[in-house]
């Protein structure tokens, strides 16, 4: 699994990347109510906007790790948005996204980079 | 947050390991470990415990010794009526200005020899200028500097209080009255402001700690954080001031009329006499061009405070704002409050939020979005 400084964890799944948000970053957000994931087919850029999620608190934006097609998206986080809280690297996952060069990861934190990045 | 205030729960709030934010010039806590979605429903199914000495308290007596020459001129700054408040009763007011805008929300108790007042945090400086300015003549204002103020809330707020002093229980929906804690006289309210039964306790700060700590020992009370008295208000439809009132809203445009009593409104006894009388005795009679309502989002993303409101799901022009949005934890979706124009105003009208570029359905919606329980 990788991770990035906007608190997504990466992993490789089939050739496909699966991506969600860190229970370090579900912690974080508090209560999350409201998942807008994106259609399947959409294509992305590095840094674009992909995921918007309402907590208690505020909404946030998820980005884009890579460059990419989205080929699934997790539609029962539309139902029931708090499979972010209660499994945040299980069933809370966002989507899957076919990339060209998977080497693309190797620029993310691993595991311990990350938790020396939260601190 | 060197520059912040903090109550005499700062200490209890960490050991509960709360998460401390700044509110209105105070270090509070926004939440604490249940986190704000449990504590909401925990609050609406046993009893939450609040810390809100951060408002303001203040007492005002008659130099005369005569409490009518201090509700007289209370009067002359707010549109309700308090010569008609009894002996320990309070009130909902609003001391408006002279636009017939709102400089704040605050109840006013008759306890007997002086009047009770607890303003708002955040406006609580501008008030008690304000009182100096205009009451000093009629009353000396005391600020109440050494007390604590808690608020305890739910369906289980009398029977945890009552454990601590039993006539608790006798107490009606905004009575007013002295218990003892701790050997230390305290001035309860049965009021609140979360939609549910439960009392307001101004404790002197000596055993302000004392008295949270046996309440958090019972298996019913919670301490609970401002998130959760946000999302709770906003359910109960009322008012946070500087977001859904404020100098630029009038009571009638915020659908506050309820609190205006009819010795005060055209024909009355002691009509106007208020700042802002002949704009809020003028919309009284011939209503007003904007009204806040509740707003029910169709889907489930939140509409927050700022989100534009539209007629058409085209858009066009803008028929109105968000003053607040959030998720209803005990409602199960998103709800908020807002002004818009008055052909719009009525429940049951279908209006669009402008959410992220879209708009996104909701329906105009009666308030409370939750009923409340009171104990009348």
């Amino acid at each position: 699994m990788k991770f990035t400084e906007e608190h997504e964890w990466l992993e490789v799944e089939d050739d496909l990347v699966v991506v969600g948000i860190t229970e370090h970053a579900s912690e974080q957000l508090g209560d999350i109510v409201f998942v807008e994931v994106p259609e399947a087919g959409t294509t992305v850029t590095k840094g674009d906007e992909v995921v918007v999620i309402e907590s208690v608190k505020a909404a946030s934006d998820i980005l884009a790790p890579l460059d990419g097609e989205i080929v699934e998206a997790n539609g029962a986080l539309e139902e029931n948005p708090g499979l972010v809280n209660e499994d945040p690297t299980g069933k809370g996952w966002f989507f899957k996204m076919k990339v060209e060069d998977l080497s693309a990861l190797d620029d993310y934190m691993d595991e311990a980079e990350y938790k020396d990045f939260i601190g | 947050m060197a520059d912040l205030k903090r109550t005499v729960f700062f200490d209890l709030h960490n050991e509960l390991g709360a998460k401390m934010v700044p509110f209105a010039g105070y270090e509070m806590p926004v939440q604490y470990k249940l986190g704000v979605m449990k504590e909401h429903l925990h609050t609406r199914a046993s009893a939450g415990l609040f810390d809100v000495s951060h408002m303001g308290q203040v007492i005002l007596r008659p130099r005369s010794g005569d409490l009518a020459d201090v509700a007289a001129a209370l009067e002359a700054l707010v549109p309700v009526s308090v010569l008609g408040l009894k002996e320990g009763r309070q009130r909902y007011a609003m001391f408006t200005n002279d636009a017939g805008g709102i400089l704040d929300d605050l109840m006013v108790a008759n306890r007997g020899d002086h009047l009770f007042l607890v303003v708002n945090a955040a406006c609580k400086e501008a008030d008690i200028a304000h009182l100096r300015a205009h009451l000093s003549d009629a009353c000396e204002i005391e600020v109440i500097e050494d007390r604590a103020l808690v608020a305890l809330q739910g369906p289980a707020a009398e029977k945890a209080l009552s454990r601590l002093n039993p006539y608790a229980a006798g107490m009606r929906f905004m009575d007013s009255a002295n218990l003892g804690f701790f050997g230390e006289e305290c001035w309860v309210s049965r009021s609140g402001y979360t939609g549910e039964d439960g009392y307001e306790v101004s404790v002197p700060n000596g055993k302000a700690v004392d008295l949270a700590r046996a309440l958090l020992e019972m298996d019913e009370v919670e301490a609970i954080g401002l998130g959760a008295r946000d999302s709770l208000r906003l359910e109960a439809g009322l008012c946070l001031y500087g977001h859904d009132i404020d100098e630029t809203t009038s009571p009638v445009e915020a659908a506050l009329e309820w609190a205006i009593q009819k010795v005060r409104r055209k024909g009355g006894a002691r009509e106007g006499g208020f700042p802002g009388a002949a704009r809020i005795l003028d919309e009284l009679e011939n209503g007003t061009t904007r009204r806040r309502v509740g707003i029910l989002p169709e889907g489930r993303a939140p509409m927050r405070e700022g989100t534009g409101l539209f007629a058409d799901a085209e858009g066009g022009a803008a028929i109105g704002t968000v003053t607040s949005g959030a998720y209803g934890p005990s409602i199960e979706r998103p709800m908020a409050m807002g002004y818009v124009e008055i052909d719009h105003a009525v429940d049951g009208t279908q209006i669009f939020g402008e959410v992220r570029g879209k708009h996104l359905p909701a329906i105009v919606s009666p308030l409370p979005f939750r009923p409340s329980n009171y104990k009348r």
